[in-house]
């Protein structure tokens, strides 16, 4: 099932990227995509983490919710930056990240380190190291709104 | 009419892109260390290149090229945070010590992982 949806989104890309749209040239583009499906499988990389398609139906409301997170905070950073006192406060710190997959935790350590403001520096197991641009965003990631947010996102898998 | 409103929208785009990018760049100046340096980057990354594509997207209009700049900006979303990672996490490895004005590792009860830990308390 899972080879069947990854040959079906190679083939998508294949149809965007390509422009070409002749009955020969779609049949090249449809072997590539089976071909390389098939070289995925060999290499068993088609897995739940390899090809998350079970989280396409949720991404739906995560994907624009990080974005809004990602423009207030690039906002609050630009302002720092401008700020002539440069008002940083930088802060080391560790949260939890309470995931139950491999994909989900990475979601997140990567979800974080999207938003301006705050990096990932390291992941240990399911406690990750956070580099945080002033206090407050330490906090408001020790808060945990954004892994309750990426738990739901993950779902019950 | 609508041709020029969506020219406007576009140019409004692409303005505030260089904006943030401009911004961005200034604060990888301005910044003290490398971590915090990293920070204003990442300003450029997300919302600079978001907003540049948009404005792109708009003068592009609906087809291909359009969908090709939206692969563009997966890319850029894919990788950066991966590549932001790698650097921090061999900044630390190489004892880089981050300024900082605070340090909750210990308050929070949790020791940092021993083999990326950058600073001695």
């Amino acid at each position: 099932m899972r080879m069947i949806s990854l040959a079906a989104f190679l083939f998508a890309f294949w149809l965007a990227l390509s422009g070409h749209y002749t009955p020969g040239m779609i049949a090249v583009g449809a072997g590539c995509a089976i071909l390389v499906a098939l070289a995925a499988w060999r290499m068993r990389v088609v897995d739940a983490e390899g090809h998350p398609v079970h989280l396409l139906g949720r991404a739906v409301t995560y994907f624009p919710w990080l974005a809004i997170e990602i423009a207030k905070s690039a906002w609050a950073v630009t302002r720092v930056i401008l700020n002539p006192r440069l008002p940083i406060s930088p802060t080391m710190t560790t949260v939890k990240a309470s995931q139950r997959s491999a994909v989900g935790r990475a979601v997140y350590a990567n979800s974080i380190t999207l938003t301006p403001g705050t990096i990932t520096v390291a992941v240990d197991g399911d406690l990750l190291t956070i580099h945080a641009l002033v206090r407050d965003g330490a906090l408001d990631l020790e808060a945990g709104a954004m892994d309750r947010r990426v738990r739901d996102f993950e779902g019950g898998a | 009419m609508s041709a020029l409103l969506i020219d406007a929208m576009s140019l409004l785009c692409i303005l505030a892109g260089s904006f943030f990018t401009i911004a961005g760049a200034i604060g990888l100046v301005r910044m003290p260390d490398l971590f915090t340096r990293m920070h204003a980057a990442s300003v450029i990354d997300t919302l600079g290149v978001s907003l540049l594509i948009v404005g792109m997207m708009l003068q592009a209009g609906a087809g291909l090229v359009s969908l090709k700049l939206i692969f563009v900006l997966a890319l850029f979303f894919l990788t950066g945070p991966v590549v932001t990672h790698a650097l921090a996490q061999a900044a630390l490895h190489e004892r880089v010590e981050p300024l900082l004005a605070e340090d909750r590792r210990a308050a929070r009860g949790q020791a940092p992982p021993a083999d990326s830990e950058g600073a001695p308390a």
